[in-house]
């Protein structure tokens, strides 16, 4: 097999293995034996499941990734981090403000933040986590929420903030915030729940359920065409 | 002229009307305060332990954003305004330090890494310098509604002033805001507590230091006959102010003194009632304005 493909060497938790070059460390891993029973989800980087943290040859930064996007390197050493401990506070989005107040109850931690970027810097989504943590820390909801929008809750963030914050939740407080308080529901929306209130998908989820594999298959493959 | 504008968090949250009425006032004498399109905390507290780089991060990255917001033309001036004393003071020390010290400098940028190097262009200041540059007889030229009668007096507290060399002004005797408060016709209660401490970060453990610290500087005002204190600092605002309900219960026949900030005097002198946020006060300061004949507003 060497011979044919170019392989590189990553250590897993420590363990060298051999993988084939332009693996994801996802397919490396499953390639080197490892059964993925947590931190694997969708692997297409939507879902936030796979932080990985690693080491490349050479190099003393300690970098994240999500493992089902990351190709893996000559020399990487790999840890999976499927979990990150953090406490998410209970509220009723219904009775918050949407202002600073509401951030320094559910999260006081947030005032320890220092600025330092090491956030920002581990997101494997590129996003500006300090700013998204400052902005909320200043009470300003729309900014928070905007920029934390493509957030997939990965957690790499929460484990390596020197201030012990959890960015993730700050973020989803904030977009919940702007959307119930600021930008409230949407028509289409309110349009949609009472139809699906009203009964009118139902005979259509019925039919569904009676379907064999092709014909949902069928189904999949077809749906722009039909819409 | 268009100068470069660090609000700092309170000026967000808990002393709009500061803000509000700064930037209204500024304006109205021809200085746009351009706030800065990205920035993060001040910092809060100067670090004093020479070893302490992660506290420069976060005052050092805002000098970051100055330059940067200055290369791409939004603003004129690599000076940036401050409002808040507690963000002046921080900036402005955190600024000094890391030019005078090139190594301390070298590890800021090496944590950052990200950021592009600080060049050590940027000059903090505060609103009251630069009214103070822009000549009295301006201010002055600019009233609309002189406050006639009305009795003020400013404080500064200490984060406007100390430590020396850092300072807006004189540290013992400073002059600014009476100079300001001339110019907008207003008459000036000098109070010889004007730059002693209000109890600053006491206020959240101990009400009770603050309340007796804060009641010495209203009670010192009140003798002296003013009709509010100016302050340029919210957490003097906050000692001074709302915490009159802490002042209350520990001296009996304490009468409330109102506390505004000096943009606001400045925004009412000019004609800009509607940016005045006096409503945000506390206690009400319009009670005594009212009696002095200066809001034209009904209620």
């Amino acid at each position: 097999m060497d011979d044919e493909v170019e392989m590189v060497t990553i250590y897993v938790m420590g363990k060298r293995h051999r993988v084939p070059a332009g693996l994801t460390i996802m397919k490396a891993m499953e390639y080197a034996g490892h059964q993925f029973r947590r931190g694997a989800g969708c692997r297409g980087g939507f879902c936030g499941a796979c932080a990985t943290i690693y080491r490349t040859k050479g190099s003393y930064k300690l970098q994240g990734a999500l493992a089902c996007q990351k190709i893996v390197e000559d020399g990487m050493y790999i840890a999976q981090i499927p979990f990150s401990p953090a406490e998410k506070k209970t509220y009723n989005i219904e009775e918050l403000r949407p202002d600073a107040g509401v951030f320094l109850e559910y999260y006081p931690e947030i005032a320890r933040c220092l600025s330092c970027n090491t956030c920002t810097k581990a997101c494997p989504q590129d996003i500006m986590v300090m700013d998204y943590v400052q902005a909320a820390l200043r009470g300003d909801v729309e900014e928070a929420a905007k920029l934390s929008f493509d957030c997939i809750g990965c957690g790499l963030c929460a484990v390596r903030c020197p201030a012990e914050i959890v960015p993730y939740n700050i973020g989803q407080l904030a977009r919940r915030l702007y959307s119930r308080h600021i930008v409230g529901p949407t028509e289409h929306v309110l349009k949609r729940v009472r139809e699906i209130e009203e009964g009118r998908f139902d005979e259509e989820i019925e039919e569904l359920k009676t379907l064999d594999r092709e014909a949902l298959q069928e189904r999949y493959e077809t749906r722009e065409r039909r819409l | 002229m268009r100068l470069p504008y660090y609000p700092g968090c309170t000026l967000k949250t808990t002393a709009q009307n500061f803000e509000e009425s700064a930037l209204a006032s500024a304006r109205a004498l021809g200085v746009e305060l351009v706030e800065l399109p990205r920035w993060n905390c001040c910092g809060t507290v100067h670090a004093l332990a020479k070893d302490d780089v992660m506290h420069y991060l976060a005052p050092i990255r805002n000098l970051i954003r100055v330059e940067e917001m200055a290369e791409s033309g939004l603003v004129d001036e690599k000076r940036v305004v401050t409002l808040c004393a507690m963000c002046y003071n921080t900036l402005k020390r955190a600024n000094a330090v890391v030019k005078e010290d090139q190594e301390k400098m070298q590890k800021v940028r090496e944590i950052m890494e990200r950021e592009n190097p600080y060049g050590g262009s940027v000059q903090v200041v505060h609103l009251l310098q630069v009214l103070r540059d822009l000549d009295w007889s301006k201010v002055a030229d600019r009233v609309e509604r002189p406050l006639k009668g009305l009795r003020v007096a400013p404080y500064y507290g200490c984060l406007l002033l100390r430590p020396r060399g850092f300072g807006i002004d004189d540290v013992d005797n400073p002059q600014v805001m009476e100079r300001l408060l001339e110019a907008l016709g207003a008459e000036v209660v000098n109070i010889p507590f004007k730059t002693k401490c209000c109890g600053a970060y006491h206020t959240v453990q101990m009400k009770e230091v603050v309340a007796e610290l804060s009641h010495r500087i209203l009670d010192q005002a009140s003798s002296a006959g003013a009709d509010m204190v100016a302050t340029a600092c919210p957490l003097c605002e906050y000692n001074l102010g709302p915490r009159q309900e802490e002042v209350k219960k520990l001296f009996r026949g304490f009468a409330p003194l109102p506390v505004v900030y000096f943009t606001q005097l400045m925004a009412l002198a000019f004609g800009l009632e509607e940016a005045t946020g006096f409503e945000q006060n506390d206690p009400d300061p319009r009670p005594a304005l009212r009696a002095r004949g200066l809001l034209k507003e009904e209620s």
